[in-house]
């Protein structure tokens, strides 16, 4: 038999809700399936298993806050006898590490190469009226959706909750799936998602500038020819193959991350870990306050048209507040681009336990003295934040300039 | 395509692409790069929905004219006349 628990989504994660189990006992599950939804303060995540086998039991119901750690879910592996689900199994006690929100975190999954499934069918629901269901205690099977493709939205679950209660519906569709008899409603106290996250922002920012001594390098690199060539590739591309310029960026630093590897992953008790994978974090803005930084995988060996796919899958679902644990947990570096904001230069603060942060300011039209003339050029400001305990300004100097060298040539991105 | 046909996929869209938007409080005159913020990402997200939708394509130079509600019905227009 093999635990399933709640996994620690980040360095500032202590908590998770399992809004949605998507499996149920008797299911059998592989590496890489999505098996639940769990909010934590900072998003929706959806949940990977990266075991095989049967479902045995759930342990924590739906609605239900644990810590992380907490023994979410039985399941046999490959091999193993199907037994009798213990049913004197103790409840779990909470075996979250005893450890502050600031100590270490478990070493996130690296060079984990299996791609990332399409996440299976349910009823669509947006997360935001999730939560709001669960606030207002409104039950999902009797809300009818009205958003596209009918979704249920957050109005219609508001709807519902003014509604005088419908009949009772069919116990079997109002049963929590295998969980307890639902005679202790969800215990989920209402979230305010964006205190939340200023909290946990907070406690991570904190602790990186209380234990990161970083170190700070910028120049600015003429992107004549990357934007000329990006303009001609797009004028061939049919606008739903378009690229963003912030592709160029993503798969520049990858690329740079490689070959100078200081860069590239962990500061992990008193020790730097460095990643065979380069998964570059983007920091994506919400626009009701607040950021988050999932990961695009092994972003060093996909083309610029894949970093696209995935760039524009990410942001839609983050904006929709929707990731999955492997994007939220494994980030070697992470990039910050605060040029759409017109802001010309940034200097990141490292998320931990990364070691480095490349920042992008806006693009924009300077002189430029080259071969003894001076022209109008495309120009923008990079800048890498180091962890000079993983590395120095000489290595890190060196990136920059690998960096810049990168994206002179464009075309061989 | 009518103009409330297209009004109304401009909405779903947008609607998809952020969700937490009051569709209702949108005014249709004002680009929605200041109005709501919309990045990049987002522009090209409606772009794309639009072209799946009517089969226009729209080069990237004309992305600021589709950047509000009233914008896009009328760049839409002006495009469907020129390919007639």
């Amino acid at each position: 038999m093999a635990d399933f628990l709640m996994p620690s989504l980040g360095a500032d994660m202590e908590v998770g809700t399992v809004l949605q189990w998507l499996v149920k006992p008797g299911d059998v599950v592989k590496r890489g399936d999505i098996v639940a939804v769990v909010d934590t303060e900072k998003a929706t995540i959806e949940v990977e298993i990266f075991l095989a086998g049967v479902i045995q039991k759930i342990v924590v119901p739906e609605g239900e806050k644990v810590p992380v750690g907490t023994l979410l879910a039985l399941l046999t592996t490959d091999g193993e006898a199907v037994t009798a689900v213990p049913e004197a199994k103790p409840k779990p006690a909470a075996p979250a590490p005893v450890v502050s929100p600031l100590a270490p975190p478990t070493p996130p999954l690296v060079a984990r190469p299996t791609p990332i499934p399409a996440p299976p069918h349910r009823p669509r629901i947006s997360p935001l009226a999730m939560r709001v269901a669960m606030d207002l205690k409104v039950d999902l099977a009797t809300v009818q959706g009205t958003g596209p493709e009918g979704a249920i939205t957050k109005a219609d679950v508001e709807r519902a909750a003014k509604a005088p209660p419908p009949p009772a519906p069919e116990p079997a569709v109002a049963a929590p799936i295998a969980g307890p008899a639902p005679t202790a409603p969800p215990k989920a106290a209402p979230i305010d998602h964006r205190a939340a996250m200023r909290k946990v922002i907070a406690a991570a920012m904190a602790r990186s500038k209380r234990e990161i001594p970083h170190y700070y390098l910028g120049t600015h690199i003429d992107m004549s020819n990357a934007t000329g060539w990006l303009q001609v590739e797009n004028l061939k591309r049919p606008v739903t193959d378009r690229l963003l310029y912030s592709v160029l960026l993503l798969k520049a630093v990858a690329l740079a991350a490689r070959q100078i590897p200081e860069m590239n992953g962990f500061w992990i008790d008193g020790a730097f870990k460095p990643s065979e994978a380069v998964h570059v974090g983007v920091a994506i803005s919400l626009r009701q306050g607040g950021l988050i930084a999932p990961a695009i995988h092994d972003v060093d060996k996909k083309g610029l048209g894949e970093i696209m796919v995935s760039l524009r899958d990410l942001v839609k679902r983050v904006r929709a507040g929707v990731l999955r644990s492997s994007e939220i947990a494994d980030a070697t570096i992470t990039v910050t681009s605060l040029g759409e904001q017109g802001v010309e230069t940034v200097f990141g603060v490292i998320y931990p336990p990364q070691v480095a942060l490349v920042g992008f300011g806006k693009i924009v039209e300077r002189p430029w003295a080259s071969g003894g003339m001076v022209g109008a050029r495309p120009v923008v400001m990079a800048s890498l934040s180091g962890d000079h305990r993983a590395s120095d300004g000489h290595r890190g100097g060196l990136f920059v300039a690998t960096l810049e060298r990168l994206l002179q040539e464009p075309e061989k991105l | 395509m009518t103009d409330e046909e297209i009004k109304a996929l401009f909405l779903r869209e947008l609607h998809r692409i952020a969700p937490e938007v009051e569709l209702s409080e949108i005014d249709p005159a004002v680009d929605l790069r200041e109005q709501i913020d919309l990045d990049s990402m987002d522009i090209l997200n409606l772009a794309i929905a639009i072209h799946e939708a009517t089969g226009v394509d729209i080069p990237e130079a004309d992305y600021p004219q589709m950047a509000s509600l009233n914008g896009c019905v009328a760049y839409l227009h002006s495009r469907t006349r020129q390919e007639r």
